[in-house]
């Protein structure tokens, strides 16, 4: 059996690439590590999933349920507890996946691959924050699995230490189950979630959000996790000396960022991205290192909203679609995409002008009343208020991008 | 008679190993920790030393057993299936000054009979090591250098004197030596009184407080704290060899080592503390830097920060008299101490086992048993055979087919063979930690973000506890602080028993 294509990832993108494809008659077989379809929604019990999908305000399951219930609907398959072991590239039309599952070891073979596997936590090691290896610190998104998939609470005095989504999510969470949530900690000068986010989990429920500030020293009690010490810092983040304070907790949750999983697109010889820590991508979302095998949601580059990983998820399909059609993509000279001067990361990297593409990107500090600009395009797009925690999103159409020469720098600038 | 034996960590397990083999012996071992290996053993750099540090003059017998000890890991990992490898190692020098240290080991090596030792300069120490800093000048490389799994190891000897008839009782804190007409009667615990004709201090870094408990006062012990980083295992470039920068008056080494697990660890410091601080086990700014700035003379390039998975700190016995404290007393008669084992206790252990027999039979008449089986199996690790086989195993039970682990491919069926190994050598409860170092889950790049809320949830369901209530290690490291709801009822208080 040769599937039309193997998705890695039965979460937002991984679901919406197999509704397409099978939606268009295709027949794609989904490959997910858990027991259970859904991925990071299943346990995402708050609101705010689907506003731009559906035009509703949907929680993380029931927003995901709308993906799982066509799955069943258009018969699609799919292989539970599956781990992958290997991808090899084999030909332009064979994509093989080594999986093992309870069913034992097989190869799944399809023309196209789409891989939407989703992020991973940055971890304290990796912010270097030293201390004891106690009990009670944990990530925002392990500290949601144990609330909200087990109903297992992590503490009942918590500290945040940085000020992502999930973390944000979690301090309101905390609070409805009668914790106390002591403050949200952010290096930074200003917030890295969403600014509904920080209205709605912190200003809502009286939690102090210490911007500038960071946590100093970690200290453990009796094999877990009692004080911390946060202090303010400048702006070269180094810590302002008497600016220092101790509180006491007993668990402290950190919120501080996501990165793209890569490591088999790696192993296949993918490029990565610095700036998006994900791959490297064309405008049909296929690795530029890879042909058919396509990237879509937290895989790609980290998203703001379930509905954008989906929306990905689409268009791998689509592309899928015709790179099956046509048994690959068409030769072109490709335009690379350039982040400029006040812009973090753009996705995809490379634009084909083959055809119409939404750019993704970030800028890289806060700005007022800038413009976003592609000089090669002459495209111009006023920025009120930006913000490097809102992902921006623009199409680019055709015609646009025909304009421009092997370069396409996309910055931010102030007026 | 009894024998037995204080302290789990790899010292008191070599011991209790060896001694299994005599008829005449019964074998228990006691430790505070619920499981074997969680003090000293747990957090070092993991190194089988060649023994061309080790000066002969100043410390004969530690030079003696180093080597002997060395030798004896060659056969021990094999018959313990024990993680072990042999890539040798290089002492780097960067200064002429750094060059005349390694000529004083190359010295040492000759004297020692340390195999294979040369000094290497320039093309050919690059071919050795690629990924050597170029401003290194001169390398002593010592082929014979290993890297084992201590704790591993600590489990596999565990296991194998559980099979051999000796018991083991843990979670069990010494209070008390019993002494009596001039001999040890028995040791009292916090789980009871234990009677013994023989009792051995394999205590680590409290071994100088159980030697008082029996009288005995005439060294101290204080901790050298030593901190690492590990990172990824897809860091490069990654050394093949261990590298370690040449000691010198003021800095002792600082490792590079492509560990069993195949993540690079660097480190450690050494950090002399008082010693009222037996429990400062944990790293610091300022320790973690010391240790990067060290590593980034010896390898080319450093992976970026980012990569480090995770940092922890050890603590490693130094006793008053700089060297091993190996004796049999005569008062009170019975009472044996393997004390002060400091580096190369790792290394030495099996001699120092070897050696502390030896002192037994100077007092003892002991009878070989007929049968002593040497072997032990380790975890049946489906990712490291062939598909067919491991086709065979998942079919027998499909729980091997279940990988937990994203980041290192473990599956449950590694996990739940890990729960019943704990509980054959009489670990009191399953801890996150025991499941660590035997099923190696919560390693990898995400440190256990994914996999531990989903283990623990399957051990809910399997062995009827409270995932809440699984502690990582000791006393009070509860994973959870009780369920979600529970703050909402009063008066029970969430997190206490």
């Amino acid at each position: 059996m040769i599937y039309d294509s193997v998705i890695i990832g039965g979460g937002p993108a991984g679901l919406a690439a197999a509704v397409k494809l099978a939606e268009k008659g295709y027949e794609p077989v989904i490959i997910e590590s858990r027991d259970r379809l859904g991925g990071i929604p299943l346990q995402c019990i708050h609101p705010g999933f689907g506003l731009h999908l559906f035009r509703e305000d949907l929680t993380g399951p029931e927003y995901i349920y709308r993906f799982i219930d066509r799955v069943e609907e258009l018969g699609v398959k799919y292989v539970l507890e599956a781990y992958v072991e290997e991808i090899v590239n084999y030909s332009m039309i064979s994509k093989k996946v080594r999986i093992t599952s309870p069913r034992g070891v097989e190869v799944v073979e399809g023309k196209t691959l789409i891989y939407a596997a989703g992020a991973r936590e940055r971890t304290r090691y990796e912010i270097g924050l030293p201390g004891p290896n106690a009990a009670g610190i944990y990530t925002a998104g392990e500290a949601q699995t144990m609330m909200d998939m087990y109903g297992v609470m992590p503490g009942k005095r918590v500290l945040i230490l940085g000020s992502g989504d999930v973390g944000l999510i979690m301090a309101r969470r905390f609070v409805l189950e009668g914790a106390e949530v002591v403050g949200v900690v952010e290096i930074l000068s200003y917030p890295s979630g969403l600014v509904r986010n920080i209205v709605q989990c912190l200003e809502d429920y009286g939690i102090p959000l210490y911007l500038q500030h960071t946590v100093k020293e970690i200290r453990a009690r009796n094999g877990r996790v009692s004080e911390a010490v946060i202090t303010r810092v400048d702006e070269n983040f180094k810590p302002i000396p008497g600016s220092e304070f101790t509180v006491d907790i007993d668990a402290l949750i950190l919120a501080v960022g996501l990165r793209p999983r890569v490591k088999l697109l790696k192993e296949l010889g993918v490029r990565i991205d610095p700036n998006s820590h994900g791959p490297v991508v064309n405008d049909w979302l296929e690795t530029m290192d890879a042909p058919g095998v396509f990237v879509a949601g937290n895989a790609l580059m980290i998203n703001d909203y379930a509905d954008y990983a989906s929306m990905q998820g689409y268009w791998a399909a689509e592309s899928a679609i015709e790179y099956i059609e046509n048994k690959g993509l068409p030769s072109t000279r490709w335009r690379r995409v350039v982040p400029g001067e006040n812009t973090r990361l753009v996705v995809p990297q490379y634009l084909s002008g083959l055809r119409d593409a939404w750019l993704y990107l970030r800028v890289s500090t806060p700005l007022e009343n800038a413009r976003l600009v592609i000089p090669g395009l002459g495209r111009e797009i006023p920025l009120i208020h930006a913000l490097p925690s809102l992902q921006l999103r623009l199409m680019l159409r055709r015609e646009e991008i025909l304009r421009a020469g092997e370069e396409v720098v996309v910055e931010a600038v102030k007026d | 008679m009894r024998i037995v034996v204080i302290g789990a960590g790899i010292t008191g397990l070599s011991i209790a190993r060896v001694l299994t083999r005599y008829d005449n012996l019964e074998v228990v071992v006691v430790d505070k920790n619920p499981d074997v290996g969680w003090g000293v053993s747990k957090a070092n750099t993991s190194i089988i030393h060649p023994c061309h540090e080790e000066d002969p003059d100043k410390h004969p017998l530690r030079t003696k057993l180093c080597l002997e000890g060395h030798d004896k890991w060659y056969e021990w990992t094999r018959e313990l299936d024990i993680r072990v490898k042999w890539p040798g190692e290089i002492m780097a020098a960067t200064s002429e000054e750094e060059i005349r240290v390694l000529e004083h080991y190359y010295e040492l090596a000759i004297r020692n009979r340390v195999p294979g030792v040369r000094l290497l300069r320039g093309e050919e120490l690059f071919r050795l090591e690629p990924t050597l800093n170029p401003e290194v000048i001169a390398g002593l490389y010592a082929p014979s250098a290993g890297t084992i799994d201590p704790i591993g190891a600590c489990i596999a000897l565990a296991e194998n004197i559980v099979d051999n008839g000796g018991r083991l009782l843990l979670g069990r804190r010494v209070k008390g030596i019993r002494v009596g007409d001039y001999r040890v009667l028995g040791v009292e615990t916090t789980g009871g009184f234990i009677q013994a004709d023989l009792v051995v201090n394999a205590a680590g870094l409290y071994a100088d407080e159980i030697s008082r408990m029996a009288g005995i006062s005439d060294y101290t012990i204080h901790p050298r704290r030593g901190q690492y980083l590990i990172y990824d295992r897809t860091v490069q470039p990654k050394p093949s060899r261990i590298i370690h920068s040449a000691p010198t008056q003021k800095t002792k080494g600082v490792y590079l080592v492509n560990t069993v697990g195949e993540v690079l660890l660097v480190g450690p410091t050494a950090e002399d503390l008082p010693s009222n601080m037996r429990d400062a086990n944990y790293t610091t700014r300022e320790g973690l830097e010391y240790v990067l700035k060290q590593a980034m003379k010896l390898i080319r390039k450093l992976p970026p920060r980012e990569l480090v998975i995770r940092t922890y700190a050890g603590l490693r016995p130094e006793p008053s008299t700089g060297s091993f404290i190996l004796r049999f007393h005569e008062d009170p008669w019975g009472f044996i101490e393997a004390a002060g084992i400091r580096s190369p206790g790792l290394t030495a252990a099996p001699g120092i086992a070897g050696y502390i027999e030896k002192l037994i039979r100077e007092h003892v008449e002991l009878k070989p048993r007929e049968k002593w089986n040497p072997y032990r199996r380790d975890i049946t690790r489906p990712k490291m055979l062939p598909a067919t086989e491991r086709n065979r195993l998942i079919r027998e039970n499909p729980d091997y087919g279940r990988i937990i682990c994203q980041c290192e491919g473990v599956s449950l069926g590694e996990v739940m063979e890990a729960v019943k190994r704990m509980k054959k050598i009489g670990v009191p409860e399953v801890t996150l930690d025991g499941l660590k170092f035997r099923a190696h889950i919560m390693v990898g790049r995400c440190q256990g973000t994914f996999c531990r809320p989903l283990t623990s949830f399957i051990l809910q369901e399997r062995l009827g506890l409270e995932i809440w209530s699984l502690k990582f290690n000791l006393e009070g490291s509860f994973y959870g602080v009780g369920r979600v709801k529970d703050l909402f009822k009063k008066p029970v208080e969430a997190g206490e028993k």
